[in-house]
């Protein structure tokens, strides 16, 4: 999408495997944009196919936690919003899947690799939605940290990759309102309705930590891709950054919800002119990324029984556009002769 | 045949007066799944009146490997443009 500038990259000439063509780094240091068919190193190419379609996997899995409420949603008017707020999901994933095509990745292949379990998704979405609260929380935390992390990804350095981000996040902000909002009902609601707002923050809040990445500063920055995704210019700030912005955005949001975050660590650091936050444990994370999370069998399982029972419905639409073609083709040769 | 269904290149005219705009593209299995599927797609929020599908196999474009020698003929031609000419001072409405 966004450009496809219509070869393969296949048919490229690839460029010396670990060598760094002087037309990419020009437009690097120029802060341009790479185009599809401009010489690339093909590590790059490689790293942006793995990050766009984990995050393409993320935006469709990211439809089933709250797919899980539609039908139970309390008021049609929730029902419309959370409806079309799955919809956007599914537009995301397709937007992100056709700037993965551009780089010459393959969307089946793609979806093969998710559902063999050989592409990951954001383990946030591992976690279950017990309550109606869960779809505010969701909204006001998981999006509200999503943004923050894709916000610098519209100026990433590859086009294609920036411009479905800017599409995206448009879009994400009416789902970071609308999960406020159901928050902030329920939270000046009954007593029972302030309750079920208060333990889906306190469930909801540590996970949306920890979707910003393990921490990659300071020390621990010479580990990891930061670095090499920094010098590529697709990532603009660090894992700790964006979770530091995300904190100090968030603290006085949920000061007007009403509602507490569960970290006794929590307060405000003059000095720094930032909020201080307790350590994240990041062990759950991992085990969730190991797959031995409450939901990974499950969300896996069902994108794969969507896949193979659309299969028909695929098939039938390519079986029907090539006979209509054929039909459009006799009629062709009909008039001639 | 292929796994996928072809791709297609989607412009949208954004509102009456401009021009259709490349927005992206799309996978759908004949022109009118195309359409349909770029409406929703493409035009969730009313960003459009006007929506046009194309096979991307259909589109022909300019190599990069020949960019310099393709652009180049435009390169030296500033006189094209209105502000290459020297007007004396005073002189309106040129």
């Amino acid at each position: 999408m966004y450009g496809n500038d219509f070869t393969a990259s296949r048919q490229q000439a690839a460029p010396e495997p670990g060598a760094t063509p002087a037309s990419f780094q020009a437009v690097l240091d120029a802060d341009g944009r790479i185009e599809p068919r401009d010489e690339m190193p093909e590590a790059y190419r490689k790293n942006l196919i793995r990050q766009i379609a984990q995050h393409a996997h993320s935006e469709i899995i990211g439809m089933q936690p709250e797919g899980n409420w539609i039908s139970r949603a309390p008021s049609l008017r929730r029902k419309a919003i959370l409806m079309a707020k799955v919809q956007d999901e599914a537009g995301h994933g397709l937007y992100l899947y056709a700037a993965a095509e551009t780089l010459g990745a393959d969307r089946a292949d793609l979806l093969d690799m998710l559902h063999s379990g050989r592409q990951k998704y954001s383990s946030i979405f591992n976690y279950p939605t017990q309550t109606w609260a869960d779809m505010g929380a969701i909204g006001w935390l998981v999006d509200g940290a999503a943004i923050v992390n894709q916000v610098p990804l519209c100026r990433c350095s590859y086009g294609p990759y920036a411009r479905a981000m800017v599409r995206v996040c448009k879009e994400e902000s009416f789902h970071q309102r609308q999960g406020f909002e159901i928050l902030h009902h329920l939270s000046h609601g009954t007593e029972a309705q302030h309750a079920m707002a208060q333990d889906a923050v306190d469930r909801w809040w540590w996970p949306s930590l920890m979707m910003f990445g393990p921490s990659d500063s300071g020390e621990a920055a010479s580990n990891g891709h930061t670095a090499q995704s920094m010098a590529w210019g697709i990532k603009r700030f660090s894992n700790d950054d964006l979770r530091q912005r995300f904190v100090d955005m968030t603290v006085p949001q949920a000061e007007v919800l009403g509602l507490t975050l569960p970290d006794p660590d929590l307060r405000w650091n003059d000095e720094r002119g930032h909020y201080d936050f307790g350590e994240i444990d990041f062990t759950e994370l991992f085990e969730v990324i190991k797959g031995n999370g409450p939901c990974n069998h499950e969300r896996l399982a069902h994108r794969v029984n969507a896949h193979e029972d659309g299969a028909w419905a695929r098939e039938a639409a390519a079986a029907y556009a090539q006979k209509q073609a054929q039909q459009q083709e006799r009629r062709t040769t009909e008039d001639v002769a | 045949m292929s796994r996928d269904w072809p791709l297609w290149e989607v412009f949208v005219r954004s509102r009456r007066g401009l021009s259709h705009v490349h927005v992206g593209s799309l996978h759908a299995a004949d022109a009118a799944m195309a359409l349909q599927n770029a409406r929703d797609l493409y035009t969730r929020r009313q960003e459009g009146v006007s929506l046009w599908v194309v096979p991307a196999a259909s589109i022909t474009a300019s190599s990069p490997d020949e960019k310099d020698a393709f652009f180049d003929p435009a390169g030296d031609k500033i006189y094209r443009h209105p502000t290459f000419y020297d007007i004396p001072e005073g002189v309106e409405h040129l």
